[in-house]
């Protein structure tokens, strides 16, 4: 191999990268929360059962996940789509309209959302996702706007003149050169959403909100903190790979 | 190959274009010139459609510009801007493939199409196919905008003013080789520039436009020394005249075959506006003339650059 002379090397780059760091991390919390015990029991002697189990960790990061991608891949796809609606002659018109009430979305805290959804559907799911999936649009549209105006006026113009159609020019000029740009916007949206669908478990959802909720009306201390150490390397985690993903979508930036 | 008839265009209360006539040849060299808001860049955006006329028709191989999709004829004209515009996500290889990506040609002919405009334009194919625009050089960026221009093979080549934004000495270097290449392939080309000499360099026809008429067409020689008006004389440059005459003509034409001189001879291919200029510099009267491969041809007197010789 091309290594050879340096057979640490690949081992070393492993080492020092944080995703690297932050996913072991995640992955022994998830299934090591147990062999903590004794370090539970000893920061808080007072309580009876210092490790929260009426769910695996594993189940708990699952159940958070799967609400997190089905609320953000709603944000996402309504998102884009908007921001490219918008960008087009014949949508211009709409963009301040869009761009307030995606700004209205955000305004409204969550927990208002949640607190109106769930006398008219009840609790569960549907509530939390529809709250998730509005209040994480605004930065998806807004970054989708940016990223769609930053394309070079020259490479479109040239597009168009060299005999592409609209949706080739967007296809093959305006989405990728937008692409970084809007992963951008994706990734704090879906931050924002893993803190925030926390508070799904107020509604019934499981989630790595119910320990933090279960420990808060139990003044378990231990709970909330199981919840909310896992819910933080969470989105580290994910915010580190999407920092991973924006980079590769504009690798040819840094050909050398 | 491109007939404008009768043609106007306003943007809102601007009128742009007024009642245009002009016929492009099969083969001509066809450069609009004008100073800004003289309509040259509308006059070339309308052939493409780039931007739709207004009244009048404009032919395109015989047929109304509008019995056609706007695509399909861009894909039929090269397009070459001063902004450049190389997709900056795709490598020189894939900017170059645009047009014949949309034109669906088989791979292996793209490829070969590539190394051969790579070749035309003097850049090393395999060096350079792989590379991203922002890897390149101002001029070897536009190097690949005329490459990409020319790739589908089109029947005509749209240039908006396509070395605008070069330095001095890339722009004549990149003039003498879309002479080269318009020599060479026969293409009709329409370019618009507000620089004159570009404009006599590269014409073999000038069309002077003003306020979206056309002042005077001709060829730089009729421009120059048969100039319609006053304005088109201020153009050219009043105080310039003769030396642009100078730079319309080579040596070639004035050398005289039996005399012979010392010094350091000058190629008869020199124009004798660089002639004068080495006349000048060198301080002398007379100057010895080889051709291409270095043979002496004759002699070129300081006052043959006045007039010919009987």
């Amino acid at each position: 191999m091309s290594n050879t002379r340096h057979p640490s090397s690949a081992l070393t780059t492993l080492a020092r990268d944080p995703l690297v760091w932050a996913l072991t991390a995640l992955m022994l919390l998830i299934f090591g929360m147990e062999s903590l015990k004794p370090l539970f029991v000893a920061v808080f002697p007072a309580l009876e059962r210092p490790i929260y189990e009426q769910d695996t960790f594993l189940a708990l990061v699952i159940a958070h996940a799967r609400i997190v991608a089905v609320s953000s891949s709603v944000s996402i796809l309504i998102g884009v789509a908007a921001g490219i609606f918008v960008t087009r002659s014949a949508g211009a018109e709409f963009r301040s309209l869009i761009e307030s009430i995606v700004a209205i979305g955000q305004t409204f805290p969550p927990v208002a959302v949640l607190a109106v959804a769930v006398p008219l559907i009840g609790f569960g799911e549907a509530p939390a996702l529809i709250a998730l999936a509005l209040y994480g649009l605004l930065p998806i549209v807004q970054q989708t706007i940016a990223g769609l105006e930053s394309v070079p006026r020259g490479a479109r113009d040239v597009a168009k003149g060299l005999g592409m159609s609209n949706g080739q020019i967007l296809a093959r000029v305006d989405l990728p050169l937008a692409l970084p740009v809007i992963i951008a916007g994706v990734r704090t949206s879906v931050i924002i959403n893993i803190g925030t669908a926390a508070i799904a478990s107020t509604v019934g959802v499981k989630t790595l909100g119910s320990p933090i909720i279960v420990g808060l009306s139990g003044f378990n201390t231990a709970y909330i903190l199981q919840g909310a150490v896992l819910v933080g390397l969470l989105a580290v985690v994910t915010d580190l790979a999407f920092g991973r993903l924006g980079r590769y979508c504009e690798r040819w930036r840094f050909a050398a | 190959m491109i007939e404008l008839q009768h043609v106007s265009k306003a943007f809102g209360p601007t009128q742009a274009i007024e009642d245009l006539s002009l016929t492009v040849g099969q083969g001509e060299f066809i450069v609009l010139i004008g100073s800004s808001g003289s309509g040259k860049s509308t006059t070339l955006k309308m052939m493409n459609r780039l931007i739709e006329h207004d009244s009048g028709r404009i032919l395109f191989a015989g047929d109304e510009i509008r019995s056609f999709r706007p695509e399909d004829i861009r894909r039929r004209m090269g397009y070459a801007i001063q902004s450049i515009g190389l997709f900056p996500h795709w490598t020189v290889e894939k900017n170059i493939a645009t047009v014949p990506e949309l034109l669906q040609w088989p791979g292996a002919r793209i490829r070969a199409r590539v190394t051969e405009l790579l070749a035309l334009l003097d850049l090393e194919p395999e060096l350079y196919r792989g590379r991203y625009p922002h890897q390149l050089s101002g001029g070897q960026q536009q190097r690949v905008g005329v490459a990409r221009a020319l790739a589908g093979d089109p029947e005509v080549l749209l240039m908006d003013e396509p070395f605008g934004s070069l330095d001095p000495l890339t722009r004549v270097a990149l003039q003498e080789e879309l002479s080269r290449i318009h020599r060479a392939s026969g293409k009709t080309i329409v370019l618009v520039t507000h620089d004159i000499d570009e404009a006599l360099r590269l014409a073999t026809r000038i069309v002077l436009l003003d306020h979206g008429r056309v002042i005077q067409t001709g060829t730089p020689l009729q421009i120059v020394a048969q100039p319609a008006s006053d304005f088109v004389t201020d153009f050219v440059g009043r105080s310039e005249v003769g030396i642009k005459l100078l730079g319309l003509e080579t040596v070639a034409g004035r050398v005289r075959r039996n005399e012979s001189a010392d010094g350091e001879p000058v190629a008869e291919t020199l124009t004798l506006r660089e002639a004068l200029s080495i006349f000048v510099a060198r301080e002398v009267e007379r100057l010895a003339v080889v051709d291409d491969d270095g043979r002496p041809t004759g002699c070129l007197h300081f006052s043959d650059l006045v007039k010919p010789r009987e």
